[in-house]
């Protein structure tokens, strides 16, 4: 069982237990993370599950595809180089462990 | 009992309103009202994802919880009869009342349904909830033959999936063209050309006489001239119409669904609409609108939010569209009434181009297939207002960004 670990804006941080093969953004809507939203319902296109990675987490699983890459750029606020969108990350056994912060709004 | 507001309908629209409520700092009681018995979800897989595979469950929107958090009462399957505006009260259909300070319609709309000879056979589906949904994925199974009648967004997003999982799969349309009403000629040739290629057969400027059936159940689709084409299920999805009969019967003025003004309030100041069932003055296009969509419904879901704090500005965000149907990607931004001018990057025959839209100089509107960064770059320069000429466009994407200073 793989555990993904969310930081809420306010600094609380969730523990939520992975279904295999959901998304980042569906175990943040799931759980009621405040501020993972999936608004498109994880088309790529809202950025309303724009989450913060650590360094270390984002150097080790699979990196934006080129359309994560424009969302990001176009549609979501305060960027940083290790944004990502919940919704195009895929969560498995080789994910556990994720630790991930809430972007600012 | 205090008053506080009350959403009727717990769509994507409904279930933002009230979150966007506590986010503006209204403090006090927040009713949401859904005829559905379950936890508002996501309706966009309903075609796609959700039918493609049967161990998948519909998405929730939120939990549970975060409606409990927002202090956000849910009233799940309960359906509102009347809304009484002398009283500020809904009435439901046990005659129990709900008193309102607020009120803010979010009835969304009602699929059309077929007026033709074997309409009441059974085999016939059509996509809004995630019951329609359960039942057709349940149907699916066993169909080898399926027809899906109407050439829009729904019915060739679940073609594409039926196809991908080796159905015979016939697309009848009655207009000259595919996606007629919502993207340019161009893409609707293009994905026209591409469901062939999937080996879905697609009929357009094709009139049905009747469907027929054996022993209650469809068996064929009968068209105008006389051939018919064998259907063990018929999908219909030939559009939509507003639920605004709540409103009407209230009094409020109704005009393709329920007419507000550019601050999403209805004539009667405590009463509001959004989403679907909305009918109001766009900024940009300069027309009355009533748009079906996710992003339609959201962005009206926060603006709406402050309106009813007091907060009245008019609603000018740029609507955006998407629509994933099998290997193609089509993405829309603004709104293309008027254009008389339309200019495709891209080279002919290629699977990723746009589409600009323009009357005169003016960006209007652009449609994408497989180009989702066009579409992200397209959002910011039609809600900036800012018109790329043809030799910007030619230049590419690197000089469309420099445009909105990326």
């Amino acid at each position: 069982m793989s555990q993904v670990t969310f930081i809420e804006r306010d600094g609380t941080r969730r523990i939520v237990e992975v279904v295999s093969g959901e998304s980042l953004m569906q175990a943040g809507t799931r759980a009621g993370v405040d501020g993972i939203i999936g608004e498109c319902g994880g088309s790529c296109m809202c950025a309303t599950c724009h989450v913060y990675l650590t360094e270390e987490d984002f150097a080790r699983i699979d990196p934006p595809d080129a359309m994560e890459q424009d969302a990001l750029e176009f549609t979501a606020s305060n960027q940083r180089p290790t944004s990502r969108l919940g919704c195009q990350v895929k969560l498995s056994a080789a994910t556990d462990g994720l630790t991930v912060t809430v972007a600012e709004a | 009992m205090q008053r506080g507001v009350v959403i009727i309908g717990a769509g994507h629209g409904g279930s933002q309103v009230g979150f966007s409520l506590r986010q503006e700092g209204y403090d006090g009681p927040i009713h949401l009202v859904s005829d559905e018995p379950d936890l508002p979800y996501h309706k966009p897989p309903l075609s796609k994802a959700y039918l493609k595979d049967v161990s998948q469950d519909v998405q929730i929107l939120r939990a549970e919880k975060a409606y409990a958090d927002a202090r956000i009462e849910l009233a799940l399957g309960r359906k509102v009869e009347a809304i009484d505006r002398q009283a500020r009260a809904i009435r439901f259909a046990d005659g129990a009342t709900l008193p309102y300070e607020r009120l803010v319609i979010v009835t969304g709309a009602t699929n059309r349904k077929l007026a033709l000879p074997g309409h009441d056979l059974t085999g016939l589906h059509s996509i809004r909830t995630r019951t329609d949904a359960a039942h057709l994925r349940e149907a699916m199974q066993t169909a080898g033959d399926i027809v899906v009648i109407g050439g829009g967004f729904i019915g060739l997003e679940a073609a594409a999936t039926f196809a991908a999982l080796g159905k015979r799969v016939t697309v009848i349309e009655l207009a000259p063209s595919i996606l007629g009403r919502a993207v340019s000629a161009v893409v609707a040739a293009h994905v026209d050309a591409e469901y062939r290629k999937l080996g879905i057969r697609v009929l357009t400027a094709t009139g049905i006489e009747r469907l027929e059936g054996e022993a209650g159940k469809v068996k064929a689709v009968r068209l105008s001239d006389g051939t018919t084409v064998p259907a063990d299920l018929v999908l219909v999805g030939i559009g939509a119409t507003p639920n605004d009969a709540l409103a009407r019967d209230a009094g409020l003025a109704c005009d393709n669904g329920i007419v507000v003004d550019a601050t999403l309030a209805t004539a009667d100041p405590t009463i509001f609409a959004i989403g679907d069932v909305a009918n109001f003055p766009h900024a940009h296009a300069g027309r009355r609108v009533r748009l079906e969509s996710v992003q339609n419904a959201s962005d009206q879901a926060k603006h709406v939010a402050k309106t009813v704090m007091g907060k009245p500005d008019d609603y000018r965000e740029t609507p955006w569209f998407w629509s994933d149907q099998g290997h193609m990607k089509l993405q829309m931004a603004g709104l293309s009434f008027g254009a008389d001018r339309h200019v495709r990057t891209g080279a002919l025959g290629e699977p990723a181009f746009s589409v600009y839209h323009y009357a005169g100089d003016r960006l209007l509107a652009v449609d994408s297939v497989n180009r989702p960064g066009d579409h992200m770059v397209a959002r910011r320069l039609i809600a900036a207002g800012i018109s790329p000429s043809e030799a910007d466009l030619a230049e590419g994407p690197d000089r469309l960004k420099s445009l909105i200073g990326r």
